[in-house]
């Protein structure tokens, strides 16, 4: 073919750390603390949802309404409504998707424009980037910065974002902002700054994306905020939230965006024009777990409490599991490629050599201030005991020369 | 909120008939053969393969994104037996949410702003928007009819070729049609593709419906063809499930690698459970190819009955039905009822058929879908005598259907 056989959409997105990484972990038989999956099972009421829904009449293995199957929709619209604050709209303002993953893909697709600038916060989920270049944005990075000088221990609540740093990010060509609370792969939980990320949005007429898939996972008291539920911020942000975190049933793929119908009825042009409808089963059952939730709400019953609850001893496991073996990146200059970030070289032999499996952060930075950040790795803790004490032995291992 | 204006792609994409008409058909009194699912259940060994599936931790967590492991390896089973040719599961397959998927990865993946994309009249409806979407031009050429014989005139298809074209979209089994393009037709197509260095996106979603008299033939199996061609196919239409939505592309690697990329950049993978179950699906009837109780077979007898069934009561009120050679459709022409829309309430420019399927569910409770949604403009006032009739359906409900074309007769 004389001219270029692939779309000129896809130069430059065709690399991914997940590809990447998820293959190397599988190769080597490493324990796996890189993608961000649990290896336990789904709560025992939404796998009995599932069952249910597949042993249910014909119509759960038809397609059901494009934008979201109508239990669904309604049940989110009934939960999220008291927290966010406002009267949600089941059919109007809501969009069921593949996934939290497709939401966000609707959502460049359907308001980012040849031009238009997308300012997202690093580090970022990797996806948000070539989203943005797909879509012919131009992505423009403010990072979180550590508040303390290094050696202390730091706690995610200490990386910060400078607001004057944001506020001179905004141009005029400026049509969103991309958030992510709680922050993948820091941790952060942003609350002060949602304030003043909010009176930005309004001053420049811009809009938010919200990517809250992680919503009730916080620890220490912290307290997820949603930014849509600040005054003037209904109407101007999308949240995106995921069945698969919510519910640890990540292979389920359900995800959904809320926001304004008129923001909406975009983001359903696109969806009707890429995959139409969501499996039809997995969101009956996403349904009947939000049905349940919303009864038990705030008591100890709730998965959402229970969740949480469970992965905080697994963090604080962990972390002093690390602090212990005193980890300090050392780097073997095994690999081939001088071009790789140190991170992407450490993880490689990490999991080469020693087989356990990270991810590298410096996927999850531009490529201005990757290199600012490439002496961490990210840990994945919402495993079972036993694969975190798999882990932690072998850092004891290695930490004594072994 | 003047500047939370939509993006420029998605300019005069809104529209949808599906829309439209799927809620004018909700309402529970009305007989629907409209949009196309089957009301019959799925075979009881798929729907036990996805619980059990389920009930396995990991398999509720994410897979392989470009598709589960076990998935693409029996596919490359299933289709390396049908097309003759090693395939390698994992180059040359990407499983996709549903065959719209797959044919939305071809648009994003290999079709540029600029390009032009040859689609046959009539088409699923979604290959000219996606094309749009993608930046590029449908370039329509009708299915003409001589003597109930659908075909594509050689030197008209011919004549929309250039310099601009990317690829064509062929579907066969055609839906709405049901027409089953013959080998010399599918000749005919590839000769053009490798004279202009197109490519052809086939959607097969229908391939093991075929009726008997014909033969499903793979355009990607011709010579020169597996290089240019992505056949896309559908778990929901190959096991009556549509609402797993899954489906699968299969191509050469330097085809197929653009669309994994647009899939890792769109929705990253599909869900486990539901591609363990469809894996076990396959297998299973890999063991039985060509014998009566796979359901590749068995479903194509079964239909085949019901095809005659709808054809008969069709005639029988008067109207005349277009026979599929595959497929779950029937076009069905409804000149000779000779029925007076001009109290139905729509747009002066409305075609005939929308409004005909309009009153046909509010007065009489049937669902069809109007065959204009099918083709371009040009080609309205030649289709817009045709509904399409979905016949995937239990036999109470063809007979409800047939209860309300008899009460319609004697009216």
């Amino acid at each position: 073919m004389a001219r270029q056989l692939h779309a000129s959409r896809t130069d430059g997105v065709d690399k991914n750390v997940w590809v990447e990484f998820t293959q190397l972990a599988a190769d080597y038989k490493a324990v796996n603390l890189g993608q961000g999956f649990p290896d336990f099972s789904p709560p025992k009421f939404i796998q009995e949802a599932f069952c249910k829904a597949v042993s249910g009449g014909p119509i759960m293995h038809q397609y059901t309404r494009a934008f979201g199957h109508p239990p669904l929709v309604r049940s989110l619209a009934k939960f999220f409504s008291r927290i966010v604050g406002h009267e949600i709209d089941p059919l109007e303002d809501i969009l069921v998707t593949v996934g939290a993953y497709q939401a966000l893909f609707c959502a460049f697709q359907a308001l980012v424009n040849e031009g238009d600038e997308v300012i997202i916060v690093e580090p970022f989920f990797d996806c948000y980037q070539p989203m943005v270049k797909m879509a012919g944005g131009k992505a423009v990075y403010v990072p979180l910065r550590p508040k303390a000088a290094s050696g202390a221990v730091l706690s995610s609540g200490d990386w910060v974002l400078s607001a004057e740093e944001l506020a001179s990010k905004f141009t005029p060509r400026t049509k969103a902002v991309v958030i992510n609370t709680p922050n993948n792969p820091i941790g952060k939980v942003s609350t002060e700054e949602l304030q003043m990320i909010a009176d930005l949005c309004i001053k420049h007429d811009a809009l938010c994306i919200s990517d809250e898939v992680y919503e009730w996972l916080t620890y220490d008291g912290a307290k997820h905020v949603k930014i849509a539920s600040l005054p003037g911020m209904w109407e101007r942000t999308i949240t995106v939230g995921s069945a698969g975190k919510t519910f640890s049933a990540t292979g389920w793929k359900v995800g959904w965006a809320i926001s304004s119908g008129h923001i909406v009825k975009h983001m359903k042009t696109i969806h009707q024009n890429t995959v139409y409808h969501c499996a039809t089963a997995a969101q009956e059952a996403v349904a009947q777990g939000f049905e349940r939730e919303y009864e038990v709400f705030g008591s100890p019953e709730s998965y959402f409490q229970q969740l949480p609850a469970m992965l905080h001893l697994k963090r604080n496991k962990l972390a002093s599991c690390l602090e212990s073996v005193g980890l300090q990146p050392i780097i073997t200059c095994a690999s081939s490629s001088v071009d790789e970030p140190n991170d992407f070289r450490f993880v490689k032999w990490l999991t080469k050599e020693k087989g356990l499996a990270t991810i590298p952060v410096s996927a999850f930075y531009s490529p201005e201030h990757s290199k600012e950040f490439d002496k961490y790795i990210r840990f994945c803790f919402v495993k079972e005991d036993s694969t975190l004490d798999a882990a932690e032995d072998i850092l004891r291992k290695w930490s004594k020369g072994q | 909120m003047s500047r939370h204006t939509h993006s420029k792609r998605i300019e005069g994409l809104d529209k949808n008939v599906w829309v439209a008409f799927t809620s004018l058909a909700a309402d529970p009194s009305v007989v629907n053969l409209g949009q196309g699912f089957p009301d019959i259940p799925p075979p009881s060994y798929i729907k036990q393969a996805l619980a059990e599936a389920a009930s396995v931790d990991k398999m509720n967590q994410y897979t392989r994104g470009f598709g589960h492991p076990s998935l693409v390896k029996a596919l490359s089973q299933v289709y390396g037996t049908v097309c003759g040719r090693q395939i390698d599961p994992f180059k040359e397959i990407l499983v996709t949410v549903g065959g719209y998927g797959s044919l939305f990865s071809c648009m994003q993946g290999l079709v540029e702003v600029g390009d032009e994309v040859i689609i046959i009249e009539p088409f699923f409806d979604c290959y000219v928007p996606m094309v749009r979407m993608a930046g590029a031009k449908p370039v329509l050429i009708p299915l003409r009819c001589f003597h109930a014989d659908w075909y594509l005139d050689p030197d008209e298809l011919s004549s929309k070729f250039n310099s601009k074209t990317k690829a064509i979209i062929i579907n066969t089994p055609n839906n709405p049609i049901g027409k089953v393009f013959t080998r010399d037709e599918l000749q005919m197509i590839a000769d053009l593709c490798i004279k202009h260095d197109t490519l052809c996106f086939s959607d097969e979603v229908y391939e093991w419906l075929i009726y008997r008299g014909h033969e499903h033939i793979k355009i990607a199996t011709l010579p020169g063809m597996w290089d240019r061609t992505i056949t896309i196919g559908s778990a929901g239409k190959t096991f009556s499930v549509t609402g797993w939505k899954l489906g699968w592309s299969v191509g050469p690697e330097h085809l197929i690698k653009h669309l994994q990329t647009v899939m890792q950049n769109t929705l990253y993978t599909c869900a486990t459970p539901l591609q363990e179950a469809v894996a076990q699906g396959l297998l299973r009837n890999f063991e039985m190819m060509g014998q009566p109780e796979c359901y590749f077979t068995s479903l194509a007898e079964e239909l085949e009955g019901k095809r005659n069934r709808m054809a008969a009561i069709v005639e029988d009120v008067g109207m005349t039905p277009v026979i599929p050679e595959g497929g779950y459709f029937m076009l069905v022409d409804v000149t000779s009822l000779n029925q007076d829309l001009s109290h139905v309430v729509g747009d002066d420019d409305e075609a005939y058929d929308y409004k005909f399927v309009k009153w046909m569910v509010k007065e009489k409770k049937l669902a069809a879908i109007p065959v204009t949604a099918f083709v371009g403009d040009e080609s309205k006032k030649e289709f817009e005598k045709y509904i399409r009739l979905c016949f995937i359906k239990q036999d109470s409900t063809l007979a409800a259907a047939e209860e309300i074309l008899k009460s319609w007769k004697k009216v």
